[in-house]
């Protein structure tokens, strides 16, 4: 008889522990404290023990690894200077080409990521008829060949933003806003034919 | 005589009543509304004016709504197809505005014809004649869907209660080992289950700090996830945004559109609850949406957003291979997420879920010429065209624990 009520028990026990799932919370860790499960060191995003952001600005007057220093400054001078003087490094003349053309990888890189990260608002075409610019979310997207853009002007503008359009540097690196620049710069030419 | 004065008097009445109508119904059509050049001009507004100017309210230039009371057409029509010409042609209106704005250049648009600009001002004239006041939209009843739990709730205490009976009340020995037997069974099954669930989370879903919606941002806005979740083409971690990249879109987004709905915790989220939801990102940031620039010395505050996914420290996985190297979407793992309201955890996240992909998963060896040779032996290895990840190596286990 007491095997039967240590059975029973057990039974109820299992059920209750097993029927009450909380979405909201989750489930039982086993050795969740333990550095097996979690990092010694701050987990990204994490918070620091006095609670603050683990992720910090690089220190002042150095340089990430991997970031490239851009010198004009976010001001109508600086989108000038750039449209006029800055030059693409992408643009490479070999040996066998007659002018410096960016490479083929480049070009469909910056298609790829121009889909991504411009389509929404400016179109596939860079007509300003994108999804977000035709259901009314976004207004006011020009179409390219209404600008008077050069590649170092559409640089500067992905670098910093202008207008509405906030700044996309903390999402694509150098490399890529190149490419980008040089995507644009394709459709644009595409548009003014 | 006197009849013909009396005749002449009506007459010149009628007339001069007649004059009247006619002249006010001359003046009523004048004031008639051409409504398809407000609409031309609308969309032409929206296409080159909106993103720095509207109708009612500053934004990164001034207000528009009734421009024309302020400046004459040959005015306006001069400064918008070329404002820098006309600034240098020391028209004073014009220096007086672009000082007013700090000096903030507004774009020329030579493309515009004086159409163009005419169907422009009737628009900023008469406003957006389209518009329908949407009176006391009606409040939708939630059906609540009659809570069924109670049913299991009755099955159960009767089926405690018919256990008690055969333990303690019944004679029949037989039936007590039937049920000791079913009790050990029924143990096991929800036992294991109990057990294989430490540490596994699938469906958790949290409540986050801001009712955000993954339906709406990726579903039917379209916005693609790598825009926000930049960082997992390069990195090991598919970032949270920063608050950066919400505003490069809800510098613009205020307020959601109207009848905007979002299924969240259990509630219906309306146009209210949800534009206060908008406001938290300007809270965290420190942007006033209503003079449209960042508070000066705002103390900012991070969003601290519920880790949904988390792998133990001890399995290392890198979103880059998965995303970049391997192009796989996004909802492979993460499920379909432009479907959800409330984010949830799709998938188990345990080893033999990894497994199972990596299995199957088949390798497109086409056009990489990197890896051309070792895939060559590869292939002359297994004696197969195409090879899975788990023969390439994604089954060892020092590929994920190390």
């Amino acid at each position: 008889m007491k095997s039967f009520i240590k059975i029973i028990a057990v039974f109820v026990i299992v059920l209750t522990c097993s029927s009450c799932v909380d979405k909201q919370k989750r489930q039982v860790q086993y050795m969740a404290d333990t550095d097996m499960y979690t990092p010694v060191g701050y987990e990204t995003y994490g918070e620091t023990a006095d609670g603050e952001a683990s992720v910090r600005k690089p220190v002042e007057g150095t340089i990430a690894r991997g970031q490239v220093p851009y010198d004009y400054p976010d001001s109508q001078t600086g989108y000038e200077a750039a449209r006029d003087s800055l030059r693409s490094p992408l643009k490479i003349q070999l040996p066998t080409d007659s002018i410096a053309q960016v490479s083929k990888k480049d070009m469909d890189n910056g298609k790829y990521l121009y889909g991504i990260y411009c389509a929404a608002c400016h179109g596939d075409k860079g007509d300003g008829q994108g999804s977000l610019a035709q259901n009314g979310k976004i207004l006011g997207v020009p179409n390219y060949k209404d600008r008077d853009i050069t590649e170092g002007s559409i640089y500067h503008v992905l670098m910093y933003g202008k207008g509405i359009m906030g700044s996309h540097s903390s999402q694509i690196n150098a490399k890529e806003r190149w490419q980008i620049t040089h995507y644009v710069e394709e459709l644009r030419a595409d548009l003014l034919k | 005589m006197k009849r013909v004065d009396k005749h002449n008097q009506t007459l010149r009445f009628i007339l001069s009543s007649l004059a009247f109508l006619f002249l006010f119904s001359f003046q009523l059509s004048a004031q008639e509304i051409d409504s398809v050049q407000v609409r031309t001009g609308k969309k032409i507004f929206n296409a080159n004016c909106a993103s720095c100017h509207k109708l009612e309210g500053n934004l990164i230039g001034p207000a528009l709504g009734g421009v024309e009371e302020r400046r004459t057409n040959e005015w306006l029509k001069l400064w918008i197809k070329d404002n820098a010409a006309l600034r240098a042609s020391g028209d004073a209106d014009a220096i007086a505005i672009f000082n007013e704005w700090n000096g903030s250049v507004m774009t020329a648009f030579p493309q515009l014809s004086d159409d163009d600009i005419d169907a422009i001002l009737a628009y900023t004239t008469h406003g957006d004649i389209d518009k329908v006041v949407v009176a006391g939209a009606e409040e939708e009843v939630a059906e609540e869907e009659p809570s069924t739990a109670w049913m299991s709730y009755i099955v159960l205490t009767a089926l405690l209660l018919l256990t008690l009976w055969v333990y303690f009340r019944s004679k029949n020995e037989f039936l007590k080992v039937v049920t000791t037997i079913a009790l050990l069974l029924a143990t096991g099954y929800y036992g294991y289950g109990a057990l294989m669930s430490v540490g596994v989370d699938q469906g958790y879903q949290p409540i986050q700090p801001i009712a955000f919606s993954h339906k709406i941002h990726a579903g039917e806005n379209k916005v693609d996830c790598q825009y926000c979740h930049s960082s997992a083409k390069h990195s090991k971690h598919s970032g949270i945004p920063s608050v950066n990249v919400c505003m490069n879109c809800h510098k613009s987004i205020a307020e959601v559109a109207e009848g905007t709905t979002v299924e969240y915790d259990g509630r219906t989220l309306g146009k209210e609850e949800l534009d206060g939801e908008i406001q938290k990102i300007y809270d965290a940031i420190g942007w006033d949406k209503d003079k449209f620039q960042y508070i000066e010395g705002y103390e900012q505050k991070p969003i601290k957003w519920v880790r949904l996914h988390a792998l133990p420290d001890f399995a290392y996985f890198n979103h880059s291979q998965h995303v970049t190297a391997g192009g796989l979407k996004c909802q492979q793992c993460h499920g379909p997420v432009e479907e959800m309201d409330e984010m949830y955890q799709h998938s188990p996240l345990t080893m033999g879920w990894c497994i199972e992909c990596h299995r199957e998963t088949e390798i497109d060896l086409a056009g990489n010429e990197y890896y051309k040779k070792i895939h060559e032996e590869l292939s002359k290895k297994y004696g197969i065209e195409k090879v899975t990840v788990a023969q390439m190596g994604g089954q060892e286990c020092g590929k994920c624990h190390y």
